[in-house]
Parts: structure tokens; sequence; C-alpha cells
């Protein structure tokens, strides 16, 4: 048996000592299918994401329905479509500042800091690694030790924001049911608004910032009943953190294009009631 | 019922080896440590497999088949096709010994730098009060069998022998949780665990959880809970901005 | 040997399981330098494959539970041939060390008020099973290994070394104890990494190798089971005892082959789990023998309306003790009542809902959705016998842990006696934390009152080595070399068909015979390779010590002409109380011309030591005259025959 040649500066599965195997990885399954999956699935959104926020049209409806790409619309921009601003406008319009620019960037931070987020794009971007027992690139490694990435313990802190905007899409697609005219109505598009921000609320609670403030934190559950309900509660949605994170992504395009749709004229929206 | 499967096989030390093809007899209802019983029995005596219960409990046989981490003996044959070559190599994160065998020592250097449960003081054995939701977290955790799939695995040591010194991996890091979440336990670990076990440099990448043949979810109910209680303690920006004030002033 | 490796301890243990742990944590704790040998990594041992639970009757679940109880229920599973002594060392004692496992950070599942959890087994009155779901035996081993570790940390703070006082030599195997004048001198072992051999001077030795179920084919033991210790002990000079009584589970897996004999749980029973034959018929209730009747439902209806109220109804026999079972799962099967695979059926599906049964038993979900790709919260399990514990072993003083052989110490399974003809599910968890501890003690106390260590001689060092070296070296010319693994191929096969629940005469000679050959045999195996990490010569090495152990169990077998506990002779079927007075001690006389590779063991019977008289008014006389002959029953306060008193019994 021989030796496969070995430089001297070999590192990871070929550091001096393993066994010498040769291959650096020897997985015969499809690996690098689901980070690439993953790439495509987040540049998808962040293309779409960033042609809305910037494009500073099409985000009412005369329904009164409110794209959560705009909310809360504070730019003086917003009243090129009246009553689409519920918490006043004070934003100089500028097409550098989205008109959400109070809420988007805590949004993208949010879910940039996401623990299941980091796990995406550590394993799709970085390939640190891109899938189990497939050696990474990086000749060193250090991990969320140090700067930036040691931002990311900051996640709870983007959380309580997000719970605040998660109350404000909340409002608006309740408000949404309440026609100026109409009185009490339900569209299509309400129930859309409805669907995501049900959807939103599911990914914000299922957050594992969200489960350790709740309970997880605590030594004795015992000692507090009504945190361990809430604890075990956000654990089972926690399960689903994942799930949630990619179904928001589609549900988040989806409302905002049914919205968008609506708003430019190119659909009507389909009234249920009223 | 049997067939003829085609394996290939690590065979070697420290100072080189390559992967050696065998064909050999595959029953119904075998795992893969079976067929490497065989081997040993048939074709190569010498043949150095790590292994003890043949049950899955033991987490002796650790290895990698088909280039992932898995239990030899909990990796059942009918999962491959029959004409699938079947490769068998050591644990890629750990010295190699022999053929099958590595030097898995660094976890228990790693076991021995953790502190130990901390009893508090004053209570007597049989004294012991915790309510089973109290222990519910902990008891999953001490489901490990140590089998170090997740030690193996864990790219922070896998790609980068230098980070062994500093990292604990995720079995060790588990047991920091598990400690820390004991409902009698009274010592503390939760700075250590940053700065002497290295749970920085952990980024949640799961594949820890993927490969544990016992199902913990190490990463969602160990790891991420660790790393929330030190951002309690160290990351909070409003105690990092007020030291940092005070930092200035002195 | 001049460069053989060497190392000095006051306390050598062989064996990392939970006896071996207990013991060693035990001399630490007393201040001597202590080493622990083990063939495995450390934390793998065979006490992790314990499933249902630790017996101690600390009263948790059903507080009329007591020592007394406990120790009763004991000696009825042994057919009253326990070492009454250890018994009652084992009731008394085995509360304090589950209490003690806590405060090294054990978890077990609680009660609702925050105490141990304890779970229904067979043969137990009480609810009595410490438990951790069903891997107790995982939680027993990592909370010793953990307070290994502690006892270590605490030597790192004062010495700034880790290994100054208490060392683990793992994957490490003694192959030979080394003695002076009759008494313990040290041992001789190889590292299985390098096959480098090494030497230990150790004035006390404590065995705790476990089991020998190696021996056959179809067993829940691991490889490590290959009856080290009780072969060692032999060739040092100690006696060992009642190796007839080998324990076959009643439940083990049946398919596919490759797991046949893979432990199911007793907690499935104890849970409300029930065995089925291919009828459909819960079969055991046609099986509770006479010493047991009154004792046990005698309907399904009473045995299901137990679980929910014990104190008004008698407990299902499926949770008969497990020699019964076992015998029971043979004769079904015998008689064409079996499952297709030769085994009758566990069911716990149409018993319990889905979630439940993962909950409570985890492993068990696991074990048969990956190696049978059986679910069984929607079907029954197929189940059958398997060789699972020796009764038998090292005799031992009960109170010190201590053989024949001066600094020769035993505890857990390779020590015999505390089990009598048939353990108890639970008592061996709760066996190992007793005696080891004791064993532990008995060392340290033996060590401090020594006044000279004996000193390992060199020529015993090299005869030693040569013998551990001996199958690398060739055949003699013209002889075929033979390959361990077949001849333990053969020896396991030989073991299940001869030596296996049901016995007769015939058959246990034909079994001496063919150890005979095997013996013979074993001289001309040969290993290929090099030392390094080479399993065939580990595997020859362990097959003398499996040759010498089947032996004593053959011989022993061969002798004892009744059925008793795990010893079913079919030629001798019932219970003789001529033999429950009477032990069958197996020795090792070393003569000149022996067998050097595996010297013959000769088996004696001998009298046992009567029961003290106020544990003996424990019993009510009328169950004791089931076991007992009429004069030995003079010592008991109510007389011979005296009415029947309520024994007590649930």
């Amino acid at each position: 048996m021989t030796a496969p040649a070995r430089d001297v500066g070999s590192r990871g599965v070929d550091s001096p000592g393993r066994a010498a195997v040769g291959a650096r990885t020897l997985r015969t399954d499809r690996w690098w299918l689901p980070p690439a999956a993953t790439t495509i699935g987040i540049l998808i959104f962040l293309v779409y994401a960033t042609v809305r926020a910037f494009q500073q049209q099409y985000f009412f409806a005369d329904e009164r329905y409110l794209t959560p790409f705009y909310s809360p619309c504070v730019s003086y921009g917003c009243a090129s479509e009246p009553g689409s601003a519920h918490f006043g406008m004070f934003l100089p319009d500028h097409p550098l500042i989205p008109y959400a620019a109070l809420s988007l960037p805590f949004l993208l931070l949010f879910r940039l800091t996401c623990y299941y987020y980091r796990k995406a794009y550590y394993r799709s971007f970085a390939l640190a690694p891109a899938a189990c027992a497939v050696p990474e690139p990086h000749a060193t490694y250090h991990g969320e030790t140090r700067f930036p990435l040691i931002l990311q313990n900051s996640h709870r802190y983007f959380f309580y924001l997000a719970v605040v905007i998660s109350v404000i899409n909340t409002y608006d697609a309740i408000v949404a049911f309440r026609h100026p005219t109409d009185g009490f109505v339900v569209g299509v598009g309400n129930l859309v608004l409805l669907a995501n921000v049900t959807l939103l609320w599911c990914y914000t609670l299922s957050c594992h910032s969200c489960r350790h403030v709740m309970g997880g934190r605590l030594t004795h559950f015992s000692k507090h009943p009504v945190r361990y309900r809430l604890w075990t509660w956000v654990s089972a949605l926690n399960t689903r953190h994942a799930t949630f994170a990619w179904i928001t992504l589609g549900t988040l395009i989806l409302t905002d294009l049914y919205v968008a749709l609506v708003a430019s004229g190119t659909i009507t929206d389909l009234r249920l009631i009223g | 019922m049997s067939y003829t499967g085609q394996f290939r096989v690590w065979r070697g030390d420290a100072d080189g080896g390559a992967l050696a093809d065998f064909r050999v007899e595959v029953n119904e209802g075998e795992v893969v440590l079976d067929v490497l019983h065989r081997l040993q029995a048939t074709q190569a005596p010498d043949l150095a497999v790590r292994w003890n219960c043949k049950a899955g409990k033991c987490g002796s046989c650790s290895a990698e088949i088909n280039g992932k981490p898995r239990l030899l003996c909990m990796t059942r044959m009918s999962v491959f096709e029959h004409d699938e070559v079947v490769t068998v190599t050591p644990m890629r994160t750990f010295p190699v010994i022999r053929d099958l065998v590595t030097d898995v020592s660094y976890n228990y250097t790693k076991a021995r730098e953790i502190p130990s449960f901390t009893p508090p003081a004053g209570l007597a054995p049989g004294e012991y009060r915790m309510g089973q939701a109290d222990v519910g977290r902990s008891q999953e955790f001490r489901k490990c069998i140590e089998c170090f799939l997740c030690q193996d695995t864990c790219h922070v040591v896998r790609d980068h022998e230098e980070n062994k010194e500093s990292f604990a991996g995720p079995r060790f890091l588990m047991r920091i949780a598990e400690l820390e979440m004991h409902p009698l336990d009274v010592a503390d670990r939760v700075s250590a665990a940053q700065d002497e076990h290295g749970l920085g440099r952990c980024n949640i990448t799961k594949c820890c959880t993927d490969v544990c043949p016992e199902g913990i979810k190490i990463t969602d109910n160990a790891l991420i809970p660790m790393k929330e209680r030190v951002a309690d303690r160290r990351y909070d920006p409003l105690v990092w901005l007020g030291r940092t004030i005070s930092r200035r002033r002195d | 040997m001049t460069d053989t490796e060497r190392h000095e301890y006051d306390v050598l243990v062989i064996g990392a399981g939970g006896a071996g742990l207990r013991a060693a944590i035990e001399a630490a704790e007393h201040g001597l330098r202590t080493a622990i040998v083990c063939k495995s990594l450390f934390g793998k041992a065979h006490t992790v494959m314990a499933e249902g639970g630790c017996a101690a009757a600390m009263g948790n679940v059903n507080e009329n539970d007591s020592w007394q109880v406990h120790f009763r229920d004991t000696m009825r599973g042994g057919k009253f041939l326990n070492n009454w002594r250890m018994a009652e060392l084992h009731a008394k004692e085995a509360p304090d060390r589950v209490w003690e496992l806590e405060t090294y950070g054990a978890l077990f599942d609680r009660t609702k008020d925050g105490r141990i959890s304890q779970r229904h087994f067979g043969g137990h009155s009480y609810a009595r099973l410490a438990h951790v779901g069903d891997r107790t035996g995982l939680e027993l081993i990592r909370t010793l290994q953990q307070r290994i570790v502690a006892l270590q940390q605490e030597d790192y703070a004062e010495t700034g070394d880790y290994e100054a006082r208490l060392r683990v030599f793992a994957e490490c195997t003694v192959t030979e104890l080394l003695t002076e004048g009759g008494a313990i001198a040290g041992a001789l072992g190889y590292w299985r990494e390098s096959g480098r051999l090494l030497v230990f001077s150790a004035p006390a030795v404590v065995l705790a190798t476990g089991g020998i179920g190696k021996s056959f084919q179809v067993t829940s033991n691991s490889w490590e089971y290959t009856g080290d210790g009780h072969a060692l002990a032999l060739r040092a000079g100690a006696e060992l005892i009642d190796m007839e009584f080998v324990q076959f589970h009643p439940t083990g897996m049946v398919w596919p082959p490759s797991v046949k004999g893979i432990l199911v749980t007793e907690g499935v029973r104890g849970d409300g789990g029930v065995l089925k034959n291919a009828d459909g018929k819960r079969f055991m209730f046609d099986y509770v023998p006479a010493v047991f009747k009154g004792q046990y439902a005698e309907s399904e209806e009473e045995a299901d309306r137990w679980y929910a109220d014990q104190e008004n109804n008698r407990r299902t026999p499926d949770l008969l003790p497990r020699d019964e079972v076992a015998r029971a799962i043979n004769t079904e099967v015998k008689e064409g009542r079996g499952s297709p695979h030769g085994g009758v059926y566990l069911d716990i599906a149409s018993r319990m809902k889905p979630e439940e049964i993962k909950r409570r038993l985890p492993s068990m979900y696991h074990q048969f959705k990956e190696l049978a790709d059986v679910d069984i919260t929607a079907e029954p399990m197929e189940v059958g016998p398997t060789c699972h514990y020796v009764m038998g072993g090292i005799h031992v003083d009960p109170d010190t842990g201590q053989s024949r052989v001066p600094g020769l110490f035993a505890a857990g399974e390779c020590a015999g006696g505390m089990h009598g003809s048939n353990r108890l599910g639970g008592n061996s968890l709760s066996d190992l934390l007793v005696f080891g501890r004791r064993a532990g003690l008995g060392a340290a106390d033996y060590v401090a009152g020594l006044g000279r260590r004996p000193v390992v001689r060199d020529a015993e060092i090299d005869a030693a080595a040569e013998m551990t070296l001996a199958p690398f070296a060739p055949t003699a010319p013209g002889v075929a070399s033979e390959n361990p693994y077949t001849l333990h191929a053969e020896l396991q096969r030989m073991m299940n068909d001869l030596v296996g629940i049901i016995r007769t005469e015939a058959e246990m000679a034909a079994a001496l015979d063919r150890l005979g050959e095997l013996r013979e045999r074993l001289h001309d195996v040969v290993v290929e390779g090099h030392r390094q990490y080479n399993p065939g010569w580990h595997l020859a090495l362990d097959l003398r010590n499996m040759l010498m152990v089947s032996e004593a169990v053959a011989a022993s077998a061969l002798m004892r002409t009744e059925s008793r506990g795990g010893h079913t002779r079919e030629d001798h079927p019932g219970l003789d109380p001529q033999w429950r007075h009477r032990v069958l001690r197996s020795r090792c006389p070393r003569g000149p011309g022996d067998d050097a590779v595996v010297p013959r063991v000769v088996v004696e019977p001998a009298e046992r030591v009567p029961m003290r008289e106020d544990l003996l008014a424990l019993f009510d006389v009328a169950e004791l005259e089931k076991y007992y002959t009429t004069p030995e029953l003079a010592g008991h306060p109510a007389g011979h025959s005296a009415g029947s008193p309520q024994g007590g019994t649930a």
C-alpha cells in the first residue's frame, strides 16, 4: 500500500496523521443540490425585494391593501397613494430611500442574523461547509468569534423590532378590511394579507431568540408554569423555523406581487363580502 | 436473498493507506458491520474495526460510509443498490490508528476540560427533588452515546486541525448545555463556553444534528440556547456600550 | 521483557462497566492510586446495554416497599439459591447507591412530586426500578464515567496532572494475573492500539469484567463478554460458583438474522406489553409454575386491571421471572405456536397509544425501526430467548468482595452468588453499584492493612508474555493452522445447541467432548498480520478464556441433576430440595502436564451456608417448604408446617 502524496501544507481531512483517503469527499449523493437551491432561492428574493423596495409605485391598492414591502409607509412619497401612510410621513422622498426605510433594514437584519438563515447562507454562500463532510475551501476559520460575525449575537434585538413590525403589518391587514366607502369588506387581497401576516408571525415567534426569551433561559420550568407553557409552544413552532423562513419568503413575494398587480390595475381584486 | 456486494474499505495506518476492493456475500437484513465481520472471518482477518454492542447503543463503530459519518452497526445494507460500491473509511477528523480505527483521544481530553456537575451545598443524597419538566432538556442530551460522529463531521475541526486546541466540539458544548440546564447544578460555565470551549466558532450549520444517531437536536436544543445564554451575558449591546464608554473614561 | 511498559498502582480495576467504575471511585476516594483497565473505549462497557432500570426499594412509587420485600423478591427469583448475605446487603444498600448517583449528576425520570420514578419489572412486588426511559444503563455508566472525570479534575487542581491518582487505560486487555506466594502482585496486558505489552504492579486487583455471553451464538452481549474475569480468576487460583446458571432473557430480537439476540427490554412488558403466540393467545397464563401459584393474575381481565390498581389485583404472568418466561416461549415455539421466524409476539401496539410508546420506549422504537423495519407502535415485535447473563461467577466474600486469592476482588456480573439460579431484571445495575463500591472498599482496606506488597517476578512476566504472543507463532511443520473466527463460530454454535436453555446429560457430555477438541485446535491458531490493532489476535486470546468458562458451565450443568432458574434439565425437570443447599464450585487445579493455554477446570459440590434465622423468618414457612428440606426449616420461628401467615407480598 502506497500513500498518496501529501503536501507539507496539507490541512483539514488531509492533515498529517489522518487517514490518507485521497478524495476530498467520498459522498456519492448530490450534496451540492441543497446549497445550490438555497443560493438561487435567496438571490431570487433579494433581486425581487430590491427592485420593489426602490420602485416606489404600485404599493397601495385602492382596496386599501398596503404591501408589506412598504409598511409602515413613512416617506413623504407615500402621499402619492393617499391612505397608505398609517403612521405619518417624515422621511424625505428620495429615489434611494425606500418608503419603508424605517422597517426594511431591520427586517433584513432580523433575517440576516436569524439562526436558520445563518446556517443557510454559511452553507450556500460561504461554503463553510457546503454540505456535511464536504471540505470547505477556507484556509482558516474563526466562526462567529470576531467582527463582523460576532454581531450575529445581536439577533434578539432585531427579534424585538421584528415583533413591532409584525404588529404594524397586522394593523395593515386589519385596517384593510375597512373600506373608506364600503365599510367592512372581504376581498381576496384581504385574505392574502391576512395569510401573509399570519405566516410572518409564525416565522417571527418561532425564532430561537424568542424561544430563549419566553422560557429557554430558565433552569426551573416547574417554578414558572406560564413561561414553561409559552416555551413549549414556541419550541413546537421552532422545529419548523426553517420551513417558515422559506414559506414567508414566498408569501412576501406573492403578497407584494398581488398588491402590485391590483394596484397597477393588471388584475382586479375579487370582492367576497361587502 | 443473498448477493455479492462490492466494498471498498480503507486500509492503512498513520503512514499511509489506500482503499482496498472486496467482493463479499451480503444477506438479507444485514448491516455494514456484519459485512465487515464477514470480511474479517473470510478475507482480511486483521482488518481493524472498532465495535462493541452492535445494537446502536455504545457508539463504538463510528466510521464513514460513502463519505457520510455513520455507525457501521446502524447502516442497513438495504439502503444500497445491489450493484452499488459501498466505500467505508475511518472517521477523517481524528488521527488514524489502523484501518477503520481512529484515535479519538481528542474527545476524552475535551471531556476533562468541562467543569463537572456541581451539586448544591447542604443537599443530602435522597433529598434531590426535580420535576420531570426540569430534567427533560438535559435528559435529551444525556441520550448521547458518545459515538463522536458530531465531532467528526463538524467542519470547525474537520477542516481546521488548528482549531482542535480551542474548540470542544458539539458533543462537549452540548455537555455544557446539559449542565447549565441541570436544575440543581450550581456552577457557571457560560463565559467559559465562549472563551475556553469555542462556542463562538460554531456556525450552527447543523451537521452535528444531521449525523446524530440518537436524533438529538444538538444545534437547536443545546448550541443555540447556549449561544443565547452567552448573548444574555456578553453581547447585550446596551451592556457592551456601557462597558465601552466606561473603558474610554478610564 | 526488559522493555515492557511498567505501571505501579495500589488498586488495579479490570473492567470499566458499572461495577468497575464504582469500585474505582471508592478506591480513589480512599486516597489510593487506582488504575482502570478497559477492553473498549472508556464509557462503552456492556453496562450501556442495560435498559429497564436499577432496582432499589426507595418506595417512591409504592411506599409499602422496603428492603425486606426486595430481599424476598430477590431470593424467590433466584429460587433460594442466592447468597443470602449478598441479597441482604444488596436490598439494604441499593437505595443509597441510587441516590448517590444523583449527587454525581444522574438524571432519572421523576415522579410528580419530584422524586425518582420507579417502574414495574418481572419478579418485583412493587414498582421498584429507577430508570431513564429505556436507556438506564447508559445513564449509569455515563454518570460514573463523569464522576471519574470529576475526581481527575480534583487531582488536576491539586497536582496539575489529571492522572496523578486515577488513570483509565482504555483499549487495554489484561491477559494474565500475576501472583506471588498465592497473593495478587499485578497483571500483564496489552494495548490494542499498538499491541505492546504492559505490566501492572498492584497488590489489589478488582475484577469487574462482566459476563460470558460471547460463548453463545444468540446473545444480547457485546464482544467484550468473553468471561475474561472468570478465567483470570480461575488461573490465579480463585473459585467460581453456580456456573451452570445462565440466564436466557425471554425477549431478544429474532429477525433479521444479523440482529438475532439483541435485547428487547423487559420494560416493554413492565409498561403493558403482552406476549402472544401465533394464535393470538396470551399464553403466559398457562405457565405459572407451582411455586408462584396464587401470586399472579389468573385472567386477562385481572391482569389488565393490575396496571391501574395494584392493591386489589395480581400482576400479569407476563412479568414472571425471566427463566419462567424464557422456558414458556421455548415451549410455545417447540410446540408449533411460534411466529414465522421462530419466536413469539410481544404486543404493545394494541395496548398503548403510539406517542406514549415512543415516549416510554424510545430506544426500542428506534431499534426495531432501524434494524428490523418494524414499527412497534403499529405491529407486534417478534421475540425469543437470548443468552443474557451468567448468574455464576467468582466466589467472593459478600461484605468485601474478596475471593479466595488474597488481593483478588470481584464485583458485578463476574462475581457469583448474589442472584442464585436466576437474576431478576433490574437487580443487575443495583448489584454493580452495591458490590462495586464494596469491592473498592474491600480493596482499599486490604491495601491499607498490607505489611509487605507482593512483588511481580520477571519469570512470571516472561511466561505470561509468551502466552500472550503465542498466537503469532507458526504451527509445527505439516500442521494446518486454525482460524480464530472459525473456532469462535463453532464454539458459539456448540454452546447454543448443547448448553442452551434446555439441557440433557448426553448433550452436556457431548459439549465437554467438543470443548476438548476445540481446546486442542486452539493450539494451532495462527493469526495473520502484526500486533497493531489486530482483531484476529485479540479473538485468539479471548478464546482461551471462553473455552475455560464454557467448560465450567458445561461441567457444572452436567453435575446438577435438577431444573432450577437458569438451568433446565430435560432429564431432571423438577426442583430438588437436596440440590438447593449444594453449590457447585469450579476451580483450576493446575497440575504438572496441564494444558498451559487452556488449563482444565474441575467442578466439585459443596454445602451452602444456611440463611441467618432473622432473614429466614421474613418468609412464610409454607413458601419455604416448596424449596427447602424439612430439617433445614427447624430454625424458622413459625416452626415447620405452622399454617401460612401472609408473607407480605403484594
